[in-house]
């Protein structure tokens, strides 16, 4: 077994604050499975009653952006000010909005 | 107040004192840091259901005795906590062996405390029962893992679960003080815990590969007063504050 295989893989966890709301993203932890990496959440991020709802996920499952390419993907959108909703002007005539 | 209904509350409150004190030894010694929070979890779980049991037997006694007079100004043979959970914490897989143990009895008492006469008592088990039940999947998940994971690992536990067994004789060593309790409808018959218990720690036992121990006659009696040399190494630790420097607060 090499070093790599008995190191507990990395795993990100995500916390539902309460029903209805979105899990967000807690941090991450080590955990040698799927069963010890909800134990580890629930010790490591819920002890000051955070959450009602723990997702975690192998972190080498995570596809990231690749920051070398954030001029392509994100500087597009700098000058669409009009994507907006804030950027018309709404008529008077116009009710309920 | 019955003598006996004191030194039950002793027995309850003064084990889980004890295993949390033993268990606040491995902050900062852990195997990796997410089992130092999950033991120190544990610890401070006990230590709230030790609170509530020294604060009830307090009151009870009427000598104005409080948690702390009771928990840091008592010596070695008042203390009524298991000899089990005195223990030293050995290498973490006995660690997990002691606390399963432990945690399984814990469990299957609680529930039946659920239906105590005293109203009080049943409140705290209640509270009690559901932090014992994450402790309980804790430890024996654990215990599976080490049992049935390497052959060093497995060797380990099940050195320890041979060295500790023999502790478990007193949990179910029905003598004066549990049998008034039973008979005044506070605590269970422990024939009826060790019913529940023996099976529930040998389904554990058998899924983690391991081999149940032989019975053994030794027959310890922490929970009356009677301990070993390691209790007193655990109270000169934990009290030393108060002793020190009695009522100090901060």
């Amino acid at each position: 077994m090499t070093q790599a295989e008995r190191d507990w893989p990395l795993w990100e966890v995500f916390i539902r604050s309460k029903s209805g709301l979105e899990h967000k993203h807690a941090g991450s932890l080590h955990a040698a499975d799927a069963t010890m990496a909800i134990e580890h959440a629930r010790d490591l991020y819920t002890r000051r009653m955070e959450g009602v709802s723990i997702w975690v996920v192998r972190s080498s499952e995570i596809v990231a952006s690749d920051p070398g390419e954030g001029a392509a993907l994100f500087e597009p959108a700098r000058d669409k000010v009009y994507r907006h909703p804030t950027f018309y002007e709404i008529p008077d005539e116009v009710k309920n909005l | 107040m019955s003598q006996a209904q004191f030194d039950y509350l002793l027995r309850l409150g003064d084990t889980s004192l004890i295993l949390a004190q033993r268990l606040g030894e491995w902050v900062g010694h852990a195997p990796a840091v997410e089992e130092d929070l999950g033991l120190a979890n544990i610890a401070l779980d006990l230590i709230g259901q030790a609170r509530l049991f020294l604060s009830y037997a307090g009151e009870l006694e009427g000598c104005g005795r409080d948690e702390d007079r009771l928990a840091f100004h008592r010596d070695v043979p008042e203390f009524r906590n298991f000899a089990l959970v005195e223990q030293p914490n050995g290498d973490f897989g006995a660690t997990i062996v002691r606390q399963f143990l432990l945690d399984t009895y814990q469990r299957e008492l609680y529930a039946e405390l659920l239906r105590s006469k005293d109203e009080r008592l049943a409140g705290i088990a209640a509270k009690s029962l559901k932090e014992t039940e994450y402790h309980w999947r804790f430890s024996s998940r654990w215990l599976v893992r080490l049992g049935d994971g390497t052959a060093d690992s497995h060797e380990r536990v099940q050195r320890a679960l041979t060295d500790l067994w023999p502790y478990t004789n007193e949990l179910f060593d029905a003598d004066a003080t549990d049998r008034a309790v039973a008979q005044a409808g506070i605590g269970p018959a422990l024939g009826t815990v060790e019913a529940r218990w023996r099976p529930a720690v040998g389904a554990v036992i058998e899924e983690a590969t391991l081999a149940r121990p032989a019975e053994r006659g030794k027959l310890t009696a922490g929970k009356r007063g009677m301990h070993g040399e390691a209790l007193g190494y655990v109270l000169a630790e934990m009290q030393f504050l108060q002793r020190a420097y009695p009522g100090g607060q901060w």
